[in-house]
């Protein structure tokens, strides 16, 4: 017994300094004091240290549609190539069917052709015959899903990037689990973000174009220059910053709909001056996107083209020559303009447009306020807690109170083990540990006073009380665990943390409780003689 | 020390009361939900923009109803906040005027409408972030220091912010106060650039109205997956009966919990639903220990009737449920007291919730219990079979069997 005893003491102390060194880290952490080697140990959340928290959405059909743009200009030079005729092709409901292109008046005689080129041309599309001879292309489910998840995935590392930029020190930027196609972005210490938001914000989606007419001074006059219908291939895009314009009101530009390069084939873009002496962005393109752009200037020499930045017209020029590799985007930037967008454009486009739904600050100011208060109230619980444990159980009141220190250390130390956050409702999850976790003593206390009240020897009631109990703290636990958890999978942020708390330290208790407490009681009544009283109050 | 010494109180005799106490109060709840205050949801689950201010002196609300109307927002909510010397405003400004397409516009509305009389080109040092400073002292370079400018700066603009939060809680009086943590030069070069306004934003929450409809369903479903998690664990430790008034007790206590808040007109946030769905876990132990004292009991009393071991096995609990209960209701209430403001929801939604909770482990679950069983012998179906613990319906089956 004696030796058993032993054995049960040397895991306790392991388990003692175990996670006393989780919660100080090894002895170089030391140096500032304990409690600067803690706050280096345990990460605050964004409600106790300060920080902006958002949640944003990625518009993915916007990505969605530029892809079906091209399969349409791809699908024209197909038809065009193999001289199959067609009467319309067009894309009917771009803002909710964004992958759907309808193709009207195609000879039945052409069926294999179409196929053909489908097949061959556009391996993620699928080609589905209505009346009228009338063809849908749309993108295959899998296709589908899988661009709108590179959307994301391809935001996400982009505003990454951006915000490393930035030098915001631990960001987090994730995918957000509860809806659809959300990113999560905390930053800790930005109390101020709408700059971070611009800069996120901004898809700095670069196009070059064709230009076909403008600047017009309202969408009606580009209309009744062109007769009153847009020829099918164009679009009215507005122009920056009202270029063009001369009262300063908004212009308009008639403009292809499929552009000639893109921000993703982009290699580098770099702050710099034009001619004027003007803030303006110069870049250049990569291989392949060189190619295209000396071809599609090769076609156009003599035609206008347009500079397009997030659908609207920076820079309307005419080609004077092929160009192969270089350009430069003016726009009556401002310095800072000019630096932001060239950052923006060197850390990638957004691949499709974003949307905020959720924004939180919390002020450093109130994040201290925050701790101290939930110290405090952390402090005063426990302390009322093992005040009256002594006060109602005595002698074994000391045994519950070591159990519930050792059960926060062990708490704690798993916090700075885990790297977990530390939430202003996750100390409330170390308040309600105490409180719960004390539960567990009283139920063993109160069934040994009840044995010895029947009549029970003093190891007898202990072997009694811990041996009933044991079975009911099980189900206590479980059913508060399971709770815990749900809100885990449930919660976001603050909440997490707490059921993090929560549920860790009622594990832990299931320890201090139940075992330390129980070689505590073992180490007592050894000591004694036979008979003699145990003091329970 | 002891409070309750082999208690023998007739609980089961009590059950009209008990009912009569729940109902007033699960009714009260209900019709203040349906008729008059509503689920008065936060705005983690409304949709809206709240900012949270506190003002150098003590605000005068009427002035800032008055400067939020002018701003065009009419239907603005001003409420004192935090404890009475601490100067802090909440502006609350609901979701019909928070759409997505430009979330923060209310908040940047509100702010506006606060600094009025501000200067035209200048900004708001109060109110503006370690970035902005730093990027202006780098453009204006007071101390003159061409390349190591950088982090020089950073470490100036690092500490104008933390003097203002940590040292001034969030609200400098003059630019003066700014010579105990930064360089002169850079002080004086702030003034150029920057006013200080009377007040300082501690916290802004902006909810989309879709992340508001989705947390609502989400809540939603958090607590129906709790109480059917309950039901399945103790269907499965015990009886489905038990299981079925346990999950009964819970359902009545959060019904109770939230038609308080409801009553109360107290927000119901994020962190109260939290509150509410530890409850569901918590309340249950209460009872878990009453059953597994019927059931042990049960086993030891065979001869006796359903009622009289229900009320021996409430009786036999009654000190240590109201001990854990009590011990858990001092660390709550040392929360509510000591928590500061934004925990108050979360733990006001504990201290109803551990108080309701330990009651109705007493009055309504072991109840339910007998209930089931006089009902089922009303309709002629043997008695014994009811809540009797598995362990004891093997032992019958051994019995049998030898």
């Amino acid at each position: 017994m004696n030796k058993n005893l032993g054995w049960k003491l040397i895991v306790i102390v392991a388990t003692l300094l175990f996670f006393v060194f989780g919660i100080f880290g090894p002895p170089d952490n030391w140096s500032g004091g304990p409690l600067t080697a803690l706050q280096n140990r345990i990460h605050l959340g964004l409600d106790l240290k300060g920080g902006t928290h958002l949640i944003l959405q990625v518009q993915v059909n916007d990505a969605v549609n530029v892809d079906s743009d091209n399969a349409v200009e791809r699908l024209k030079a197909d038809l065009r190539a193999r001289k199959i005729n067609y009467t319309e092709i067009s894309k009917p409901d771009a803002a909710n069917n964004p992958d759907k292109i309808v193709l009207k008046g195609v000879p039945p005689e052409s069926r294999s052709d179409l196929l053909t080129i489908v097949q061959d041309r556009l391996p993620e599309y699928q080609l589905t015959s209505g009346a009228d001879n009338t063809w849908t292309v749309s993108m295959k489910p899998q296709a589908l899903a899988d661009l709108k998840n590179r959307a994301v995935t391809q935001a996400i590392e982009t505003i990454r990037n951006r915000i490393d930029q930035l030098g915001v020190s631990e960001p987090i930027i994730e995918e957000h689990g509860l809806g659809q196609y959300q990113i999560l972005v905390q930053l800790p210490g930005v109390d101020d973000p709408a700059r971070v938001k611009d800069i996120m914000q901004s898809t700095a989606m670069l196009e070059i174009r064709q230009s076909f007419g403008g600047p017009y001074p309202s969408e009606q006059a580009a209309l009744q220059d062109k007769g009153g219908v847009l020829p099918p291939d164009q679009v009215l895009v507005p122009g920056g910053h009202s270029m063009g314009s001369t009262d300063g009101g908004q212009t308009w530009y008639l403009i292809s709909r499929a552009s000639a390069v893109t921000g993703r084939d982009l290699r580098t873009a770099d702050q710099s001056r034009d001619e004027n002496g003007q803030p303006s962005v110069s870049f250049t393109l990569t291989g392949e996107g060189g190619r295209r752009f000396a071809s599609f200037t090769g076609a156009h020499v003599g035609d206008n083209l347009a500079v397009v930045l997030d659908n609207k017209v920076q820079e309307v020029a005419v080609i004077k020559d092929q160009i192969h590799d270089q350009g430069v985007i003016n726009g009556r930037f401002t310095e800072q303009q000019a630096k932001d967008l060239s950052m923006t454009l060197r850390s990638g486009a957004l691949p499709a447009g974003i949307k905020y739904l959720e924004e939180r600050t919390v002020g450093p100011s109130l994040g201290s306020d925050s701790i101290r208060a939930g110290v405090t109230a952390a402090v005063i619980g426990m302390l009322a807690v093992l005040i009256f444990m002594l006060v109602y159980y005595h002698a074994a009141g000391i045994n519950a109170d070591i159990a519930l220190i050792l059960n926060l250390i062990i708490l704690l130390g798993f916090l700075g083990f885990s790297g977990a956050t530390l939430t202003l409702p996750g100390i409330a999850g170390v308040i309600l540990t105490v409180g719960m976790g004390v539960d567990s003593n009283v139920l063993i206390f109160e069934r040994i006073r009840e044995e010895l009240r029947n009549g029970k020897t003093p190891p007898s009631a202990v072997e009694q009380g811990f041996g009933h109990a044991w079975i009911t703290i099980v189900d206590t636990h479980v059913t508060t665990i399971v709770s815990a958890i749900i809100l885990f999978l449930f919660g976001t942020g603050p909440v997490k943390g707490f059921a993090v708390t929560l549920s860790f330290g009622l594990f832990a208790n299931l320890f201090t409780a139940v075992f330390v407490s129980r070689v505590i009681f073992d180490w007592l009544l050894s000591r004694k003689q036979r008979g003699e009283a145990l003091s329970i109050g | 020390m002891e409070f309750f010494r082999n208690p023998n109180i007739d609980f089961l005799g009590k059950k009209w009361y008990f009912l009569a106490f729940s109902l007033v109060f699960s009714v009260a709840g209900i019709f203040s939900m349906l008729f008059w205050h509503g689920i008065p949801y936060g705005v983690d689950f409304r949709g809206g923009t709240l900012v949270y201010v506190k003002f150098a002196q003590a605000p005068d609300n009427n002035a800032i109803r008055a400067s939020m109307d002018r701003a065009g927002l009419h239907n603005a909510r001003i409420q004192s906040y935090g404890s009475p010397g601490s100067n802090e405003v909440l502006i609350d400004v609901s979701e019909q005027e928070t759409s997505e397409q430009a979330l923060d516009r209310s908040k940047t509305q509100i702010i506006n409408a606060l600094e009025s009389n501000a200067p035209a080109d200048k900004q708001d040092l109060n109110n503006t972030g370690f970035l902005t400073i730093k990027n202006y002292l780098m453009q204006k370079d007071p101390l003159h220091l061409g390349t190591d400018a950088e982090q020089r700066y950073t470490a100036q603009a690092q500490a104008i912010v933390n003097y203002r939060d940590k040292v001034k809680d969030g609200v400098l009086h003059s630019l003066d106060e700014l010579k105990a943590a930064a360089d002169p030069a850079v002080v004086a070069s702030l003034s150029d650039g920057f006013f200080l306004s009377n007040f300082g934003v501690r916290n802004v929450e902006i909810v989309g109205p879709q992340v508001g409809a989705q947390l609502r369903k989400q809540a939603l479903l958090a607590t129906a997956y709790s109480l059917a998690g309950m039901l399945v664990y103790l269907a499965f430790r015990f009886e489905w009966i038990y299981g079925v008034a346990a999950v009964i007790t819970v359902f009545h206590d959060t019904l109770i919990t939230v038609g308080a808040f409801s009553l109360m007109n107290k927000e119901i946030s994020l962190t109260v639903i939290a509150a509410i769905l530890t409850l569901i876990g918590y309340s249950n132990n209460d009872t878990i220990v009453v059953f597994d004292r019927i059931r042990e009991n049960l086993k030891l009393m065979r001869r006796e009737k359903l009622s009289d071991i229900v009320n021996r096995s409430i009786n036999q609990t009654l000190s240590r449920t109201i001990l854990t209960a009590g011990l858990t209701f001092l660390t709550v209430l040392a929360l509510y007291l000591f928590g500061g403001e934004v925990l108050k929801g979360f733990s006001l939604a504990l201290v109803i919730g551990i108080l309701i909770g330990t009651y109705s482990s007493i009055a309504i679950a072991a109840p339910i219990l007998v209930a089931y069983q006089d009902w089922r012998s009303g309709r002629g179906k043997p008695p014994v079979m009811v809540p009797v613990g598995k362990e004891a319906i093997r032992r019958e089956k051994v019995k049998a069997k030898a």
